[in-house]
């Protein structure tokens, strides 16, 4: 039986503002464990939230973004579960009243554009991080666990999609789409290493043409875009196995093992949860009139969409165009073209070599030594003559190394072209006066022999000649 | 006449002309602590060398020509639900045994810049969750007019030190009547301000869409200065009011002629004990006699404020003590796996009631029973307020006995949680709304223990309300101290 | 009106560990307080809002800035169980 698989997809992302969601800790990444704590991120008694206003309008950008509607009425509620990492062990979160509604994404793995309804965005807080010591977290083995505060309390925003993802590759195309956005709008700096952009993903399977739902599997712990779609793949095979052979799929967690390839069932007991929510007495309710909905829609930076629609009319492939944009490259693009960088060139470069760097040294594109200038002046080196395609892989290996700009490279490791006329003239005339058959046969019309004198020039200059520009003094003298 | 039963005016006066230190008269009132506190037991702790260094200080700055204002130099008791840095700090809780926080209460910073001796902490029901101070899992405090009567609660201690002098001032908190009933059942002032004048920053949570930290003094103007001293707005604080608030002090002795007294049909009948029921009708005549325009208004919902409330406050509380679990402070009792470490130390660090409410908490607000008992609730709040409303379109304030009964017995009411429950039905009303009210002592009952009078203005009215409670005490004329206050009544 | 009580799932959501004894012992309260607070039920409320706080106030916030934080000594100092840094807790299960 053919089947059709359900995906949604909730991500979880930590907000880079300066202080936490509901107290003035740093909220920045890691640090040293337990020092970017206070009363109100440490639950202690007596202490009380109060609202970062800069997470609350950077959710409402997003919500703009995805095309939400914005609440003008919005409400902090608390969702109750003892967890040994969630201080007050309860999360100030939304419920029936969230930041923003109904909202779309438009996404293209490849074989065609499709629209994934976005269902909410809302804020909330992160919980502490727990360290299991023996068995990682196995109940049988472990001796127990640390817990690190530090992230308790950063500002947490939730995108939950609705179930219109139909196969993995449209999975990792939404992913990285809502991440292309967020970078974009500058609000996270969304690294899944480090646990700054997180997604679970629910997916069931039924019956092509059915119309209910089949039963609901959550899988969690997918760490890249790649563990994503592998899962999924995954997960969608597992189930059309079971179903297959007529069995029943458990309503169950399940976590992705990155070696094994394979989702294990959760290890957490699935008694049904009972959140207990309610409206959160702490805090006051939330107004965005619809001024400030303006004033921030109006302060929004160029979307994805719209970046790569600019890219194609500057002549740039569409595949090249979202490579770049999806993979943090788009900025160095702009800085190189606006150094004066040929886009077409530069858009070759960033997808071929950088990228290729990119991924065997696993650095971030903002981490990198290269910027627009040198990457517009290598360019222009290899249009002007003065670098061969080769040497200028090699030059572009020092700047990422750090050794300085493409010319003083190019200079000091000897690469540079002579592409100078006035220098060339010489070892070409006494090329041609060391061969007069050969000059002979070409005016006696054997043109081919042309290139063995340029092989003689190349030869004569080390290999440092500019090879066009001999070819044509070598015409102009024989009389071609 | 002895420093410790000066009011804090009068003490005021004394320490700026030089009549007084600050030292003596913490010596004085450490004294009368001595006095009393094998009876009363209403101190859980004394930071005698904090208070020392602090009277030392503010006699220092005075000389120095540095006067921080009406509390400089004055002794005060804090109930021992506000966190004070480096002083233990319990709720008269099991659960906090031995906790030391590191921070300060927002109250407490400012009684700090203010000049204020902080005594110590005062014993309370455990988490603030009790109407006799015998839920304390410290040991009970008494009565100080008749040792075998509960002193009322939540806030029974600070009421207690203040009826005896052993504080000229004190703080408590106030989510059900927990300031007016035991200042009532002690012959004290006590007042709950408005929802949101005083900062909940460093409270220890109970109800927090009903708490409000307030003043218990043994004058109405005592009542006024200790109230100013912490109100104003908080940014640590959320709930905390943006706006400002009229003048308390201007209308103080203006008298009640031509103010419209409304007395609560609901609150002031059936189920009020004769010797409160009398109180309250003397203090209500002499009012009218006094000018005053009288009549009885009506508040239909009230009759539902006690259930409502009983579903509102333990649903808050069940989420606010969440937080006590024994991963980052208070004692732990061990389990091979955290959920079983969380319930065994849960179980032996939380008493009976604050058991029994966590509990009613939890299931009003799970699945399946949210809208029939806690959306329920919040429905009649509302109607609550609509009552105040109407009712505050014909009158200025309102007026009721605080408590239907004078002090009880100890253990009278221990084991039937629904009739200690009642002790706060003409409180309640007030903490569902929000608005302002205050107990004044008028009397003794036919057994020596005082009756307390309750005035209710609307939201911000705290400058009216002061205003009559002000001429209640005039026209009372009640200012006696319990036998226990003098040397002769310790023996 | 009798009110269905299923007091060990109550008691374990709150996370206290009570005895048989106990859990019988709080469900008969329980019964005569809900019972009681059940009158609210009596009261016809169609149509009017809900209230979950006295303030008639929104838009309570803070501006994104760094204050100092707490020493980590006196934090710690007061936990039942650490290790260097750490606060420590029995086992648990990833959730
Ligand atoms: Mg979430
Ligand atoms: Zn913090």
């Amino acid at each position: 039986m053919r089947y059709e698989t359900v995906i949604g997809i909730e991500t979880h992302v930590e907000l880079s503002t300066a202080s936490k969601m509901f107290c003035g800790c740093p909220a920045g990444f890691g640090g040293d464990p337990n020092t970017s704590v206070c009363p109100v991120c440490l639950g202690l008694p007596g202490a009380l939230p109060v609202p970062n206003e800069r997470a609350i309008q950077w959710t409402v950008a997003l919500g703009i973004a995805l095309g939400c509607e914005i609440t003008q009425h919005s409400v902090f509620h608390r969702k109750n579960y003892f967890y040994a990492d969630l201080p007050k062990n309860y999360q100030i979160s939304q419920f029936d009243l969230p930041l923003c509604v109904g909202g779309h994404l438009e996404v293209d793995p490849g074989s065609g554009a499709r629209r994934i309804g976005i269902t909410r965005v809302h804020l909330e807080e992160d919980t502490g991080k727990s360290t299991h010591l023996g068995g990682g977290g196995r109940i049988h083995d472990a001796e127990g666990a640390l817990i690190d505060f530090n992230r308790s309390g950063i500002p947490l925003m939730e995108v939950v999609s609705e179930p219109d993802i139909r196969t993995p590759e449209e999975a990792r195309a939404y992913a990285q789409e809502l991440r292309a956005i967020v970078l974009a709008l500058g609000i996270s700096d969304a690294r899944l290493e480090e646990g700054s952009f997180r997604f679970d993903a629910n997916v069931s399977l039924r019956p092509e043409g059915d119309e209910v739902l089949g039963v609901k599997v959550e899988v969690k712990n997918m760490n890249s875009m790649r563990s994503l779609q592998r899962a999924l793949a995954f997960e969608i095979d597992r189930q059309t196995a079971l179903l297959d052979d007529g069995e029943l799929i458990a309503q169950e967690t399940r976590h992705w093992d990155e070696e094994a390839g394979r989702t294990q069932p959760g290890r957490s007991k699935e008694e049904s949860s009972d959140y207990r929510y309610f409206a959160e007495p702490d805090l006051v309710p939330l107004q965005t009139n619809p001024e400030v909905v303006e004033r921030i829609r109006a302060g929004l930076p160029e979307l994805p969409a719209l970046r790569r629609a600019r890219y194609v009319t500057m002549g740039i492939e569409p595949t090249a165009a979202a490579t770049l944009v999806a993979g943090d490259l788009a900025n160095l693009f702009d800085a190189t073209v606006a150094a004066g960088g040929d886009p077409r060139a530069a858009a070759n470069w960033l997808t071929g070599e950088v990228a290729a760097h990119l991924n065997r040294t696993g650095a971030a594109p903002a981490d990198i030594l290269l910027d627009g200038a040198s990457l517009a002046e290598l360019i222009g080196m290899v249009g002007g003559g003065d670098l061969s395609a080769t040497a200028a892989k090699e030059v572009l290996i020092g700047v990422l190394a750090g050794e300085g700009s493409p010319r003083k490279i190019a200079t000091t490791r000897d690469l540079l072209q002579v592409s100078d006329e006035s220098a060339l003239g010489p070892e070409v005339d006494s090329v041609l006066t060391a061969h007069p058959d050969e000059v002979g046969r070409i005016r006696g019309g054997e043109e081919r022999l042309v290139g063995f004198l340029v092989g003689q020039v190349m030869k004569a200059t080390g290999g440092k000649a500019d090879p066009r520009l001999v070819d044509r003094l070598i015409r102009e003298r024989v009389g071609l | 006449m002895d420093a410790a039963d000066l009011t804090i005016a009068e003490a005021g006066a004394r320490l700026r002309s030089g009549d007084l230190t600050a030292v003596d008269l913490l010596v004085a009132v450490r004294r009368r602590i001595s006095m009393t506190e094998a009876i009363l037991h209403a101190y859980l702790t004394i930071d005698a060398d904090g208070a020392t260094a602090a009277a030392v200080e503010a006699d220092a700055a005075l000389a120095r020509g540095e006067d921080r204002g009406p509390l400089h130099g004055i002794p005060i008791a804090l109930k021992d639900n506000m966190v004070t840095r480096g002083i233990e700090t319990t709720c008269s809780s099991r659960i906090l045994a031995g906790y030391i926080p590191p921070y300060d209460a927002t109250v407490v910073e400012r009684l700090k810049a203010g000049g204020a001796v902080i005594l110590g902490k005062t014993n309370l029901d455990e988490f603030a969750m009790g109407s006799s101070t015998e839920n304390s899992a410290y040991g009970t405090t008494r009565n100080p007019w008749n040792p075998d009567r509960v002193p009322g609660g939540s806030s029974g201690g600070s009421a207690a030190v203040v009826a005896v002098g052993s504080a000229l001032g004190a703080f408590g908190s106030d989510t059900g009547g927990s300031i007016r009933q035991p200042a009532a059942l002690c012959g004290v002032v006590g007042m709950k301000p408005t929802y949101g004048l005083v900062s909940r920053y460093g409270l220890i949570a109970f109800a927090s869409s009903l708490d409000q930290i307030g003043p218990i003094g043994r004058t109405v103007a005592d009542a006024v200065t200790l109230f100013e001293a912490v109100a104003g707005h908080d940014p640590s604080d959320a709930t905390s009011f943006r706006g400002g608030y009229p003048d308390p002090r201007v209308d103080l002795d203006k008298g009640v002629k031509g103010l419209r007294i409304g007395i609560v049909r609901e609150l002031s009948g059936d189920g009020i004990q004769p010797g409160v029921a009398a109180a309250f009708q003397a203090t209500v005549d002499r009012l009218a006699a006094a000018g005053a325009a009288v009549k009885e208004v009506s508040l239909p919902s009230t009759e539902f404020a006690l259930s409502a409330y009983y579903l509102i406050a333990p649903a808050e509380c069940s989420a606010n003590l969440a937080r006590f679990d024994g991963v980052r402070y208070g004692p732990r009792v061990d389990g091979d796996s955290v959920e079983a470490m969380m319930s065994a130390t849960r179980r032996d660090g939380f008493g009976p009631e604050v058991t029994r409410r966590i509990l009613l908490g939890t299931y009003a607000l799970s699945a399946g029973y949210y809208d029939a008992f806690y959306g329920q609730a919040q429905k009649v709040r509302t109607l609550v307020m609509e009552d105040f409303k109407k009712a505050y379109a014909g009158v200025d304030v309102l007026v009721t006995p605080t408590s239907p009964t004078t002090a009880f017995e100890v253990g009278e009411r221990a084991d039937d949680p629904l009739a200690m429950y009642l002790s706060d039905i003409c409180t309640i009303p007030s903490n569902l709304s929000g608005d302002p009210a205050v107990s004044v002592p008028v009397g003794l009952d036919e057994a020596g223990l005082p009756v307390g009078f309750q005035v209710l203005a609307p939201a911000l009215g705290e400058a009216v309300m002061f205003r009559v409670a002000a001429e209640v005490e005039r026209l009372s004329g009640f200012d006696i101290r319990p036998e226990l206050a003098s040397s002769e009544g310790a023996r | 009106m009798p009110i269905e009580i299923d007091i060990a799932k109550v008691a374990r959501l709150a996370r206290i560990g009570l005895t048989a004894e106990e859990l019988v012992h709080y469900e008969q309260q329980l019964q005569v307080i809900l019972e009681h607070a059940a009158r609210v039920q009596a009261l016809p409320t169609d149509g009017v809002a809900p209230t979950a706080h006295p303030l008639p106030m929104v838009n309570a916030f803070r501006p994104d800035e760094v204050e100092p934080t707490l020493d980590r000594e006196e934090v710690l100092s007061q936990a039942p169980d650490r290790e260097g840094p750490y606060f420590r807790v029995p086992p648990f299960l990833d959730e």
